[in-house]
């Protein structure tokens, strides 16, 4: 179970990243945080947003319509 | 400031953004690239000149207008509506366009500009107002939100030359 649960369903680009960017910064370091998202963009976002900024992405799933990321605050 | 990525690397890349127009649909690419950016740890620096000056106002009243704009084409009833340039000479199109614009973006989930310019100043962003473009419409700083400062070209070229990426709007 990740930390924290960030739900960003029904929200589009940019607004999954920036919740979620926020929520990230407010965890410690090593903290994991779950996004559910709906945004199909946000698959590819979500992997680019990590390479860019070094925190991991460690689960990417796909439930019927609803994208579900586990990221790991790390630095 | 230590933890600014969300826990990522120090901030190591840039972007600078002029901001020049200011309508409804013209003002999403720079508050969402600009955002996106400062969320992915850039530190981003918007130049609002001409027609995005008005952006910093306090009351935003941004509007929508199909004229000169043949690639903009409404989703209604499953099919998708252009409208023709001359339907913008008729009063009440362009604020019915402006009004279909802003309810199908609350629908989708798209963030209003109000939001993400908040989400903007939440994230550091600095934002240069044009002194020149504040003279020629006659606006001050007391007309703009708190956060930007005054400035010139040469301000902005100078942030220009520092960042990996200049985008213009």
């Amino acid at each position: 179970m990740a930390d924290q649960t960030l739900d960003a369903k029904g929200l589009n680009c940019p607004l999954p990243i920036l919740r979620a960017k926020k929520a990230l910064q407010a965890l410690p370091p090593g903290g994991t945080l779950e996004i559910l998202a709906t945004d199909p963009g946000a698959v590819k976002d979500f992997e680019a947003f990590c390479r860019t900024t070094g925190n991991e992405l460690m689960e990417s799933t796909t439930q019927g319509n609803v994208f579900r990321f586990v990221l790991k605050r790390t630095g | 400031m230590a933890g600014e990525n969300g826990g990522g690397r120090p901030a190591s890349k840039s972007m600078s953004i002029i901001v020049t127009k200011g309508t409804l649909d013209w003002a999403y690419p720079p508050f969402i690239l600009g955002t996106t950016a400062a969320a992915m740890g850039l530190d981003v620096t918007m130049f609002f000149t001409f027609y995005g000056l008005p952006l910093l106002l306090k009351n935003l009243d941004l509007q929508l207008s199909p004229l000169g704009n043949p690639a903009m084409k409404m989703p209604l009833a499953g099919m998708h509506m252009a409208m023709p340039n001359i339907a913008s000479m008729i009063p009440g199109v362009d604020a019915a366009a402006t009004t279909m614009m802003n309810n199908l973006m609350k629908k989708k989930g798209v963030a209003s500009i109000a939001d993400l310019r908040a989400l903007a100043i939440e994230s550091d962003i600095k934002m240069i107002a044009c002194q020149m473009t504040m003279d020629l419409f006659e606006y001050t700083l007391k007309d703009m939100i708190d956060g930007p400062v005054l400035g010139g070209a040469a301000s902005y070229i100078e942030v220009a030359t520092k960042s990996d990426i200049n985008l213009f709007i």
